[in-house]
């Protein structure tokens, strides 16, 4: 087979299973290039790129989850936290690297804390998350007593604010986690066995995956995700908010289920997610550019997921 | 040949109905007359499946006409069957399990005033219905606590619940014991009183005999015949239905079972579980088939299940090779070279919404990647073509969704994904549960070679003509102990039955 047809086939390929949610993605672009003549330029693009950055990374370990038919909804939560556990490795004269990783690490124990509840303790991932939500998210109060931290190391903000070869530093850390989860579900035996354990837990248990570790690692691979995102979060914004994330969880859920991640687990990929996270990033910015209000961009993108995801479903009844 | 004379409650003419491109049913015809049973017989794939849904009004036929009581019956779904005097019960379980019998047995009809439901009503009523038909349940207790077989009992309760002029019984006795089974067969002799017409699906061919009115037969989706049930013999029948003559069910030992002198593989000693089974004892050779019976509670799913480290042993010990062993989960059983065919193929042996080469390559895994856990595609994919090639499994393709395929095929994806781990030791747990009789046929042959190339296998039935046909010897057990262990060649039929239901003679 040749280069050509190789493209050709995995095109078709993504069309097939795509199709219904990457039409939608067109046709926003379409339509906010019909009512505003800046979309529909590389500048912009790089600005949805961007903008869209925190919500894609989070998402990426949102699908992990989702795949495995549980949910994390304390990921908006994880996000404050990242930021303020790299302000305070600052306030404590860290260098970049050891605040990096000790920012990681957390975002690691908080979703292994996710895990072990939901694996050992056998609580259902939705009661689990909704309480870590609540505590993660009082845990970011406690260094600064509910104030907001400044961070002005630069090297930790150039993450967010500095280019790479003329494109954000943003943009390669989406480019390079989404290449990362991506090849990890799909070409590796870890991915396979989430796919596995995801479609029939009993199957994959008495076919000797170890399911419970299985789920333990994708809680952290989510909480090592989120806080990934609260780094981008912070070092765009010079500072750990409180608030920071807040309810991003719920984009993120979202732009899983948009790429045609299936909520009973199973079924779904980073490709999927990826473009759902874009759709929600365009549509963000075409109305933002627009000068919608804010409360009709919220009842705006409540339909368009609405829509999207019956296009998918029906284009996916359609082919069975 | 068309039944003449008797009156007809339900007729079906010229039928046939298209899937795209597919033609699942081609020339179908059925005359079912009131008060008597109808079998209809037929391979998985044969288009059983397909007629049953098009009578209750699931799908609709491309063409033919269907006559029910005199009118012309063509439902456009569940609830226009219902209307018409028609009832289906299926074999798949669709009941609430949170809910208590009596709300199972009346959902959707639950007698009401002002849109609030009359609690003594609906239990009363249910109640009745469940004392008509002599089932041994209570309507206030919750589904989710009762048997398998209790839930199926309770399933045809549901069915029966509408007064039903045809009632449509598909493999019903599938997770029925024998005891519960009669239970069954008093209910059907009760609807035949009352003239209530009953199609009857199963692949036990004794059932079939002994229930039976009139069979019809079935094959590639095309009517073959109907015959009385006194003008016709299983080995007729069997030919009939996969259009071959098949002179034995079981297929010959080619090589010799293994020397009672032979070191056993597996040694059992004592193995309890509590409130589970007690003092199991036995061993195994390489190469010998270890057959199991018991009736549905006798414990010998509970005895492979700990065997296989999914349960815990209380007391006992397990030996392999001569070496005392612990195993306390499927890894480590895995690890152990065990296999496991589980009873419920759908819920602990498929991922049915993944492909057949993902199915198969599933327990062995780790054979198929590299450094860091990369999966070797090419080699997965030749390893599962080839067991699709070994053991004769019939999908489209290697791509193609694991739950779409026949329930024989179904099971043979299942083996297949066990025959990559090259087990020492292969529990099956009725292996030929709702498998039609070419796919036993070949599953059978795959158990001979497996033991013919040394593999133990620990075979559990409910199946008595299966046990005694394929087992070198039989482990009999009632509630939770052993009560014999024998070669079948020096046991009957009746005895078997004997030490399964405790009465020791």
């Amino acid at each position: 087979m040749s280069d050509k047809s190789a493209a050709s086939a995995a095109f078709k390929q993504v069309m097939k299973q795509y199709g219904g949610i990457f039409l939608s993605l067109i046709v926003l672009c379409v339509i906010f290039s019909v009512t505003n003549g800046r979309f529909m330029s590389v500048a912009n693009f790089l600005n949805i790129l961007q903008q869209v950055s925190v919500i894609a990374i989070a998402a990426f370990g949102m699908t992990w989850v989702i795949l495995l038919g549980e949910i994390d909804l304390s990921i908006g939560s994880i996000i404050a936290v990242a930021g303020m556990v790299g302000a305070q490795c600052f306030a404590f004269g860290m260098s970049f690297v050891p605040a990096l990783i000790l920012t990681i690490a957390a975002g690691a124990l908080l979703g292994l804390a996710n895990g072990v509840l939901t694996a050992k303790f056998l609580l259902p991932s939705f009661i689990v998350t909704v309480a870590t939500m609540g505590i993660y998210r009082g845990m970011v109060s406690l260094p600064t007593n509910g104030a907001p931290a400044m961070i002005m190391e630069p090297s930790w903000t150039a993450i967010g604010t500095q280019s790479f070869i003329g494109i954000p530093i943003v943009i390669w850390v989406v480019a390079v986690l989404f290449l990362f989860n991506h090849i990890l579900l799909s070409k590796t035996k870890f991915g396979r066995r989430a796919y596995l354990t995801g479609g029939n837990r009993e199957a994959a248990l008495y076919s000797g995956i170890k399911v419970d570790r299985l789920k333990i690692i994708i809680f952290m691979i989510s909480g090592v995700m989120a806080a990934i995102s609260g780094v981008l979060l912070s070092s765009r914004l010079f500072s750990a908010q409180t608030n920071a994330g807040m309810s991003y969880e719920l984009d993120a859920i979202a732009a899983a289920v948009l790429g045609g991640t299936s909520l009973a687990g199973g079924v779904g990929t980073m490709i999927g997610t990826l473009i759902g996270a874009l759709i929600i990033g365009v549509l963000n910015n075409g109305m933002n550019m627009l000068s919608v209000p804010y409360f009709y961009q919220l009842i705006v993108k409540g339909l368009v997921i609405l829509v999207a995801v019956y296009l998918d479903v029906r284009s996916k009844r359609a082919k069975q | 040949m068309a039944i003449s004379g008797d009156k007809v409650i339900l007729e079906i003419r010229d039928m046939s109905k298209e899937f795209g491109a597919v033609k699942a049913l081609k020339t179908m015809q059925l005359s079912v007359r009131p008060g008597r049973v109808h079998t209809i017989l037929g391979e998985n794939g044969a288009g059983k499946s397909t007629l049953m849904k098009i009578l209750a009004g699931v799908y609709q036929p491309t063409t033919g006409s269907i006559v029910l009581d005199g009118q012309p019956y063509a439902p456009s779904n569940p609830q226009d069957a219902a209307r018409a005097g028609l009832t289906i019960v299926f074999q798949e379980l669709s009941l609430c399990n949170n809910m208590t019998v009596a709300e199972n047995i009346l959902a959707t009809r639950e007698p009401s005033r002002g849109g609030f439901i009359n609690d003594k009503a609906l239990v009363r009523k249910a109640a009745e219905l469940v004392k008509e038909l002599g089932l041994p349940v209570s309507v206030t207790d919750q589904v989710g606590d009762l048997s398998i077989a209790q839930r199926q009992l309770v399933e045809i309760a549901k069915g029966l619940s509408i007064d039903a002029k045809v009632v449509i019984l598909d493999e019903p006795t599938s997770s029925l014991s024998d005891s519960e089974a009669e239970i069954l067969f008093e209910i059907i002799g009760r609807l035949k009183e009352k003239g209530v017409a009953i199609i009857y699906i199963s692949h036990r061919m004794e059932e079939i005999m002994r229930l039976s009115d009139d069979i019809t037969v079935v094959r590639d989706g095309s009517y073959i015949t109907t015959r009385d049930k006194t003008e016709v013999t299983i080995a007729e029948l069997i030919a009939l239905m996969v259009g071959r003559d098949m002179n034995e069910i079981y297929p010959p030992r080619d090589v010799a079972a293994p020397a009672s002198t032979e070191k056993p593989v597996l040694a059992v000693n004592g193995l309890s579980r509590s409130e589970e089974f007690e003092n199991v004892s036995f061993d195994i050779r390489p190469g010998e088939i270890l057959g199991f019976f018991g009736l549905i509670g006798s414990g010998r799913s509970e005895v492979m299940n700990t065997l296989f480290g999914m349960a815990h042993a209380s007391a006992g010990t397990v030996a392999i090779d001569g070496a005392q062993v612990k195993i306390t989960s499927p890894v480590e059983a895995i690890e152990r070279r065990i296999g496991f065919v589980t009873e419920n193929r759908k819920e602990e042996g498929l991922v049915l919404s993944h492909s057949v080469e993902s199915n198969i390559s599933m327990v062995a895994l780790d054979g198929f990647s590299s450094l860091f856990g990369f999966l070797k595609r090419k080699r997965e994919r030749d390893a599962a073509k080839a067991e699709v090639a070994r053991l004769s499994i019939k999908t489209a393709s290697l791509d193609t969704i694991a739950g779409s395929l026949s329930g024989g095929n179904q099971q043979k994806i299942v083996l297949a994904k066990w025959l990559l781990t090259k087990p020492k030791i292969l529990i099956l747990d009725e292996p030929t549960r709702g498998v039609d009789v070419g796919a036993k046929f070949e599953i059978y042959k795959i158990i001979r070679q497996l033991a013919a190339e040394g593999t133990a296998i620990l075979l559990v039935s409910s199946e008595l003509p299966e046990v005694i046909g394929m087992s070198d010897r039989v482990v009999v057990m009632s509630e939770g102990k052993v009560t014999a262990i024998a070669d079948p060649d020096q046991m009957t039929p009746e005895k078997i039955m004997h030490f399964a239901t405790g009465f020791a003679s």
